[in-house]
């Protein structure tokens, strides 16, 4: 099977607004509630998200294409996708830590939880469906983790208003509201679907 | 209360682990616009969280802290491969529509969740049972939504027609946003139901029997990822 014929710019637009990995794939929902209180926090968690989506869709379509294809093992990719992405959220850790502490103090909570991010893993597979090519595949990784970053920093600006206000309905609150209100941001993004057309 | 039924009583219900512990609304908010692929979602993550917790159970000793999570993960994702294969073998059509939510399973954090603050301090047999009870906990509600959604997004129920002709779809609910709608009202009817419960609870009785530690050990969920 041949990559689909999508060329980089539309792909990577259409990552962030009309496919978001969040929005309307709903993946990497839970850290998204749980983290998006924080205005800071969801910072750094995109930012992580964003790095460790790209390098490791990279680094499964090589061995997605070199190794896993050639030795005929697709029943193991699930196995050998989870390694890829914990040696690599491992390796970020590490090098993170040598080069810049401070952004390790940062980012480093939250580094562990991203190994069983379902947003990551979610676009690995995605990849390895649509049999998208090297290109492809590091470009719709890096524009997934934007569209994650963008709806979590958007959520946790208007999570912060929210939570002040005291007219929601007290079975409503915290994750209820959440949930409503990540309602209609997808609502929202869907308006964007007329735009560009990429599966 | 026997601790079989304990668990029972909190996958289900007391400490379910969409309204309480708010795990494994990831991935599977995007199956549940059609109730045959949650029927088969939710079987696939009952028998995986099962398994995974029974077997991590009996490893429990043997694994050493450092490496506890990618141990965690590999042993899911062994179940989670099987899932997949039999799919593929006995409903590929089923398989191919859930496309990579199958394999999303994995990181459906009520797995990590219950392998993390229940099969860690457990026996095997009790985290077995708390795994069947996790997944059910999960499937009534999954199943309720994908029955609203299917039956007002499609006019059909397990493809079956149930309306007449002269029906309109409500397209939004085939669509995203609605998944999270319907979740939130879930969760709001279930909030005002159990407070109702709790201040009925307080009426009667002024003290609520001390909690035992089993429930100790559970209710707290530190692999929410």
């Amino acid at each position: 099977m041949n990559a689909p014929d999508v060329s980089l710019l539309p792909l990577f637009l259409a990552s962030i607004l009309t496919s978001n990995i969040l929005l309307a794939n709903f993946l990497g929902t839970c850290s998204f509630i749980s983290i998006s209180k924080d205005f800071k926090s969801s910072m750094g968690l995109g930012l992580a998200v964003t790095m460790v989506i790209g390098i490791c869709s990279a680094i499964c379509w090589v061995v997605l294409n070199y190794l896993i294809k050639p030795l005929g093992i697709e029943y193991l990719s699930f196995i050998i996708f989870i390694i890829v992405i914990a040696g690599v959220v491992q390796m970020l850790e590490m090098i993170i830590d040598r080069f810049s502490p401070s952004l390790y103090m940062a980012l480093g909570i939250f580094l562990p939880l991203i190994t069983v991010n379902c947003a990551v893993l979610g676009v690995i597979l995605f990849l390895q469906i649509r049999n998208y090519n090297f290109l492809q595949s590091v470009v719709f990784g890096f524009g997934s983790g934007a569209g994650w970053w963008l709806s979590i920093m958007l959520l946790a600006a208007i999570r912060t208003k929210l939570d002040k206000n005291n007219a929601i309905p007290a079975g409503l609150k915290g994750t209820g509201i959440t949930l409503i209100t990540i309602g209609f941001m997808a609502m929202a993004f869907i308006g964007f679907s007329g735009m560009i057309a990429v599966q | 209360m026997s601790p079989g039924r304990k668990v029972f009583n909190e996958g289900l219900w007391s400490n379910n682990p969409i309204f309480v512990q708010v795990l494994g609304i990831c991935s599977t908010l995007a199956v549940t616009n059609n109730l045959s692929n949650t029927l088969v979602m939710v079987l696939g993550v009952t028998f995986a969280t099962a398994m995974g917790s029974f077997t991590l159970s009996l490893l429990k000793d043997l694994i050493p802290r450092k490496v506890r999570m990618i141990v965690q993960v590999l042993v899911l994702s062994f179940y989670v491969i099987i899932v997949d294969i039999l799919l593929k073998a006995y409903q590929p059509a089923i398989s191919k529509q859930l496309g990579p939510y199958v394999g999303l399973i994995i990181t459906n954090c009520i797995l990590m969740g219950r392998a993390e603050a229940f099969a860690a301090a457990n026996k095997p047999g009790l985290s077995f049972l708390d795994g069947i009870a996790n997944g059910l906990g999960y499937g009534w509600v999954l199943i309720s939504i994908a029955f609203v959604r299917e039956l007002l997004g499609f006019g059909t129920l397990l493809g079956l027609k149930v309306f007449g002709e002269g029906f309109t779809p409500w397209t939004i609910m085939v669509m995203a946003p609605s998944a999270f709608f319907l979740v939130a009202l879930a969760l709001w009817a279930a909030n005002i139901f159990k407070a109702k419960a709790e201040a009925k609870a307080k009426v009667s009785k002024p003290k609520a029997p001390g909690t035992s530690a089993l429930s100790g050990a559970a209710s707290p969920a530190p692999a929410k990822q």
